[in-house]
């Protein structure tokens, strides 16, 4: 083995195949599957190509679902960002005690990682028919959630809401480096000039954090859309929704077509692969900053 | 900072830690109300009681050790090969172990079925070793960029060219450089990596959903459906597991910085 990296005379390229395990790995069990669903998508049932498929997902429930995913993946993440922006900031510009920041990032760690079924139960126990916040609404102010306030969590707005849970944390993670590195001095150059806080603010830290800000937004809007588990689990299939529709495809082909599902996935990879790109691109545009 | 800021960072901290603690709050109280009147843990009793929870957790616990040890065998060897030998091909893996991060993990495990069904070159679903297998395999590729993150920076912190001639030139080859030298100096790293998939791995829904596996995931959805106090009991269990992982994680990297030498 050791021949090939301490035999000076003459080196045969083989230093590639200390990465063949992975490149085996990774091209049988995530490059492979993945670019059958994608060629999938442009084949008939036949195997010649067509472009049928992707006209198709314009058919039936499929552009609603697409629709109402985005939908509760924007606002999740416009939300998500917002909150934890302002939960972030809180800590990083010392408006509570600094003592809180490091909770806080451990706590964010935890919850970023509570997704799935366990996270559906526990909005369904306290938001949910008889759960804690629904029962003493009821009880103590005579508030009924749905019939009142029009709030249900097997709704747009509940799913939304359960998706802050893994979205707030996510953007305090992230949002929290670029926040620290916005530099004291700039804040004082700026006041030195003559700048109030409000001009520093629109001027100087929020063009800085303005890329930062938006490719977080990206990340958590792949981040929910992707999202399966927490979906089924709350709303079984009463929300149609691109997961929840693909995954009753999967299971039974409801589309009756193998080829349209291909497409559906297809369309996922897409979306999420749009978000993510707009992500990374942001980011390199951000770290010039954070040297 | 002003008292209108204080006044403001207060707010939203508090709105947003009431948000977060209601939820956990509610699941809680749920869970212990299966006795009428009164609180208990009657619903936690019947939970693990319950030899579906065993054989599911079980199970669960095995795959996610499975995908560790995996993930270990995969990750730290390439990681290792890059910084040493090909620095040039760092972006491309690194861009490739991103990759689980932008396809969803439904896509994955509907490529899984189409590919490697009873009637392919690799009919790896055809038999219950074979899926269980194919599970491992889709986890260690959800841990990924977990792992490959983790591990890449652990090995940042430590001189790899160096230790590498140093144990070449007392005679060692590169299964001894790798278990003995490398993996013990980023160990830390890779325990934070391994806890992190544990967590994943242990609450996964949708592969093991749609590999038809009987994991803990799908367990709990299923009891979801049926039982009124269980599944809440479960949630509970489910986050204080998340919960201990990461609370190992800060423990190891927290341990790992007072191991290191002073320079």
């Amino acid at each position: 083995m050791s021949t090939a990296s301490t035999a000076p005379r003459r080196r045969l390229p083989l230093t590639w195949l200390g990465l063949l395990p992975f490149v085996i790995f990774v091209t049988l069990f995530l490059i492979l599957p993945t670019m059958y669903i994608v060629i999938g998508a442009f084949q008939d049932r036949s195997g010649g190509f067509t472009l049928q498929n992707l006209r198709d997902l314009n058919t039936g429930t499929i552009p609603s679902s697409y629709w109402i995913s985005i939908k509760i993946s924007v606002a999740s993440s416009a939300l998500g960002c917002l909150i934890g922006f302002g939960m972030a900031a809180a800590v990083v510009f010392g408006a509570v005690p600094k003592a809180m920041k490091a909770p806080l990032m451990t706590f964010s760690g935890v919850a970023s990682n509570f997704a799935g079924v366990p996270l559906a139960f526990a909005f369904l126990a306290t938001f949910g028919p008889v759960g804690l916040v629904t029962l003493f609404l009821r009880n103590n102010f005579g508030i009924v959630l749905q019939r009142d306030l029009g709030f249900s969590i097997l709704s747009f707005w509940g799913l939304t809401v359960t998706y802050l849970f893994f979205q707030i944390p996510l953007m305090i993670l992230i949002i929290t480096p670029a926040l620290e590195g916005l530099r004291r001095e700039w804040k004082e150059a700026a006041e030195v000039l003559g700048a109030t806080t409000a001009q520093y603010w629109r001027m100087v830290a929020f063009p800085i954090l303005f890329p930062s800000l938006l490719g977080t937004f990206a990340l958590l809007f792949a981040n929910a859309f992707g999202a399966v588990a927490t979906a089924i689990a709350l709303t079984g299939s009463a929300l149609n929704i691109v997961p929840i529709q693909l995954f009753a495809q999967i299971r039974g082909d409801v589309l009756g077509n193998p080829n349209l599902g291909y497409a559906m996935a297809f369309g996922m990879i897409v979306v999420t692969a749009i978000a993510n790109i707009v992500y990374i691109w942001l980011r390199i545009r951000a770290e010039r900053w954070m040297k | 900072m002003s008292l209108w800021g204080r006044l403001t960072g207060w707010i939203v901290l508090i709105f947003g830690l009431t948000y977060f603690a209601l939820p956990l709050l509610g699941l809680t109280e749920f869970s212990l109300k299966a006795r009428r009147g009164v609180y208990s843990l009657d619903a936690y009793a019947k939970v693990i009681a319950d030899p579906e929870f065993q054989a599911t957790f079980g199970y669960s616990v095995m795959m996610a050790l499975v995908t560790i040890a995996l993930g270990i065998l995969i990750v730290v060897p390439t990681a290792f090969w890059v910084r040493l030998k090909m620095p040039w091909a760092r972006p491309y893996v690194e861009f490739i172990t991103l990759m689980p991060l932008v396809i969803p993990a439904i896509v994955i495990v509907f490529g899984y079925i189409r590919l490697y069904n009873t009637s392919s070159w690799l009919p790896l679903t055809g038999s219950i070793m074979g899926t269980n297998l194919l599970l491992a395999f889709g986890y260690t590729i959800l841990a990924l960029p977990y792992m490959y993150r983790a591990v890449d920076t652990g090995l940042r912190t430590i001189d790899v060219a160096t230790l590498t001639e140093a144990a070449q030139s007392l005679g060692a080859g590169w299964v001894t450089i790798l278990g003995r030298v490398i993996l013990p100096n980023v160990i830390p790293a890779v325990l934070s990596g391994a806890f992190l998939t544990f967590a994943i791995v242990i609450g996964e829904f949708t592969l093991a959903a749609l590999l038809d596996r009987p994991a803990f995931g799908p367990y709990l959805q299923r009891i979801g459906a049926n039982k009124p106090y269980e599944p809440f009991a479960l949630a509970v269990i489910a986050f204080g597991i998340t919960w201990a992982c990461m609370g190992l994680i800060q423990l190891v990297t927290r341990f790992s910085k007072h191991s290191k030498v002073a320079r």
